[in-house]
């Protein structure tokens, strides 16, 4: 190290400015002290508790926390495919609850609809919603060209690789045009090499559409790459822990995550997320196999 | 590369290997059969009387127990009269493969003994009617039932302990019920069918649709489906595949079923032929029409798993030879559907 890391909480100018035009905009999503009690064997267990933030217009958000901080939960109950036991959750300033095309999401696992087309299933929201056949196929070919799967239009999900099931699953969830873009750690199952494309091809979109997003990750370098605003939650019960106004200028590319500013952030999200190693320095493995004296792998 | 094993552990099996295993499948119960039939020192029991000789209750073409008639050889020979002659035989009910190959023939061409009787085309005409009716009925009913028990709890909370309940009846104990009902035709048969296929069918069904992965239901739920949507166009659509899987199955049970059926009131059908064909000791022809039952089912089997595989395209990627024939033959460019695709564009 030749320089010491600036600190996380410096924003260069342009930076800073990015931040006051974006808490002018208009608060899309606002979740307001809400919390989620799970019955259990010894009392109710609490798996999120008195969670409070806004996102605003054209914002994209990343929740991170280690596993178990219940973010999976948080993003289901936005969806409104769990309920929570308390708090209220606004979009665009009116109270909602229960699914809902406005808040729109990609899982993790696809789920894209096997018996569909690429092409059908993303026509499937704009059928729900009461379209027409013509125009449906119309909209969809547009949201199809935008994730770059012209020639897949009339494929079957099985034939596609990861990375093009997730575009489909991204293309699907936009063209039912949501307010908000829930994202339950899409790239998760991806390998790195198609979860580093996808990362920017999602920026790219991101540019291109009016839509707020909700990223939920645990891939510390992915939440920084992506977010504009991260917040941290911490585990048992979920609380937020703290929210992190990411430095690094937009554009964003693959070359700024070495920057300063990047490897700042990152070093103050690990002391966050990750637990003191003392706590285990007491385990250690059973060596059940004892290697040759002048073994020469180390 | 060294030739593949024949026996290793969930390994897939050359075309070529696999084609003649299906083939052997069948030929091994035969070289069995033919080896019980045409070896005289295996198994024939009996002994088929060529010339009864001086024992006086013995007459030409008889079958008779190999020990008897042994015992009556030894006996001529103490008293020296002239010794019954025979060749070892199977018993009747067990006729060489080609007296049933021949009977597979002739039971079609040859004239029912009595006037009134059916001819054996008539009798499967009889048989296959009965059974469609049947299998119609139960699925019409059944498939939207199990569909509806397997969405909503409450449904199946109603109807499944029912259900449940009747399943355990057997079908044929409903028999006297239903010709008193409705009468002595083909009515009550197709009734039995519809017994003992129904309340299977809606049990079968209702599982396969509660297996349908709950988070396409969520991803649809997230893109503005209503309840109604969730299961005509999520739920029905998933199952699908599935669902025309176990009519395959369950139209196997139907086949059960319909020899049961077929002996209540008036018997009817190929089970009325079975009968009267047994009563006539006309065992190759029992068999014949055994085979028959077995080559309609299977027939019928591979013509619904050929039409499932073009129903459902998601389902086989591959392109099939006929499609992929007509596409050549009619220059049809092949839909993009199906070439298997992993690259991803940049």
């Amino acid at each position: 190290m030749s320089e010491p890391l600036p600190d996380y909480l410096v924003q260069a100018p342009a930076v800073a400015a990015r931040f006051a035009k974006i808490k002018e905009r208009p608060v899309v999503l606002e979740i307001d002290h809400l919390g989620r009690q799970f019955p259990g064997e010894h009392g109710p267990v609490v798996a999120l508790r008195d969670i409070s933030f806004k996102v605003h217009r054209r914002e994209l958000v990343c929740v991170i926390g280690p596993s178990g901080c219940g973010k999976s939960t948080l993003i289901r109950i936005i969806a409104g495919l769990d309920e929570p036991t308390s708090g209220r959750m606004l979009v665009d300033g009116k109270e909602t609850s229960g699914p809902c095309p406005e808040r729109g999401m990609v899982f993790q696992g696809y789920t894209l609809f096997p018996w569909l087309t690429v092409k059908k299933n993303v026509m499937f929201g704009l059928k729900m919603q009461g379209m027409d056949g013509d125009q449906a196929d119309r909209e969809a070919r547009q949201w199809i060209d935008l994730v770059g799967l012209t020639r897949f239009a009339d494929t079957y999900p099985a034939q596609l690789s990861g990375g093009m099931k997730q575009r489909t699953a991204i293309a699907r969830a936009l063209a039912a045009n949501p307010r908000v873009l829930l994202m339950d750690e899409p790239f998760g199952a991806l390998d790195a090499q198609t979860r580093a494309q996808m990362q920017s091809h999602l920026l790219e979109i991101w540019r291109n559409v009016d839509v707020t997003i909700l990223f939920i990750t645990h891939d510390l370098d992915e939440a920084i790459f992506l977010a504009d605003r991260i917040l941290v939650l911490k585990a048992h019960p979920g609380e937020v822990q703290e929210v992190i106004e990411v430095p690094v200028p937009r554009p964003r590319n693959l070359s700024q995550l070495n920057s300063p500013e990047f490897l700042a952030t990152r070093r103050r999200l690990e002391e966050l997320i990750h637990p003191r190693v003392e706590a285990h320095a007491h385990e250690h493995l059973p060596i059940i196999r004892l290697t040759q004296v002048g073994d020469d792998v180390e | 590369m060294s030739r593949p094993r024949w026996f290793s552990v969930r390994q897939e099996l050359t075309p070529k290997r696999s084609r003649f295993l299906g083939v052997l499948a069948f030929l091994l119960p035969l070289a069995l059969w033919s080896l019980f039939s045409y070896i005289p020192w295996l198994w024939h029991p009996m002994v088929k009387v060529t010339d009864p000789g001086a024992v006086d209750w013995m007459r030409s073409g008889m079958l008779i127990n190999r020990h008897d008639f042994a015992k009556e050889v030894a006996a001529a020979e103490i008293a020296h009269t002239r010794a019954p002659v025979g060749f070892r035989a199977n018993p009747i009910y067990f006729p060489a493969p080609h007296a049933v190959g021949r009977a597979l023939y002739t039971a079609f061409t040859t004239a029912p003994v009595l006037r009134g009787d059916l001819w054996l085309h008539q009798s499967l005409w009889m048989s296959i009617q009965t059974i469609f009716w049947g299998f119609t009925i139960s699925s019409i009913v059944g498939i939207p039932l199990g569909i509806l028990c397997g969405s909503f709890i409450a449904v199946s909370r109603l109807t499944e302990p029912f259900v449940d309940f009747v399943r355990y009846m057997p079908a044929p104990a409903f028999g006297a019920l239903m010709v008193a009902i409705f009468g002595i035709q083909l009515e009550p048969k197709i009734a039995i069918i519809v017994i003992g296929t129904f309340f299977q069918q809606v049990l079968v069904v209702a599982n396969t649709v509660r297996k349908v992965d709950g988070a396409l239901i969520e991803a649809a739920q997230t893109l503005g489906s209503k309840r109604r949507q969730l299961v005509l166009r999520v739920i029905v659509p998933a199952s699908l595949p599935d669902l025309y899987n176990d009519t395959r199955i369950l139209l196997g049970w139907a086949w059960t079923y319909l020899i049961v059926a077929e002996v209540v009131g008036v018997s009817s059908g190929i089970s009325f032929f079975i009968n009267q064909q047994a009563k006539y000791r006309n065992f190759d022809n029992v068999y014949a029409a055994i085979i028959i039952i077995g080559i309609l089912g299977l027939t019928i089997d591979q013509i619904l798993a050929f039409v499932g595989h073009r129903l459902f395209p998601w389902k086989n990627p591959r392109p099939s030879r006929v499609r992929a024939f007509l596409g050549k033959l009619f220059g049809i460019r092949p839909a993009s559907a199906e070439k298997p695709v992993q690259l991803l564009p940049q």
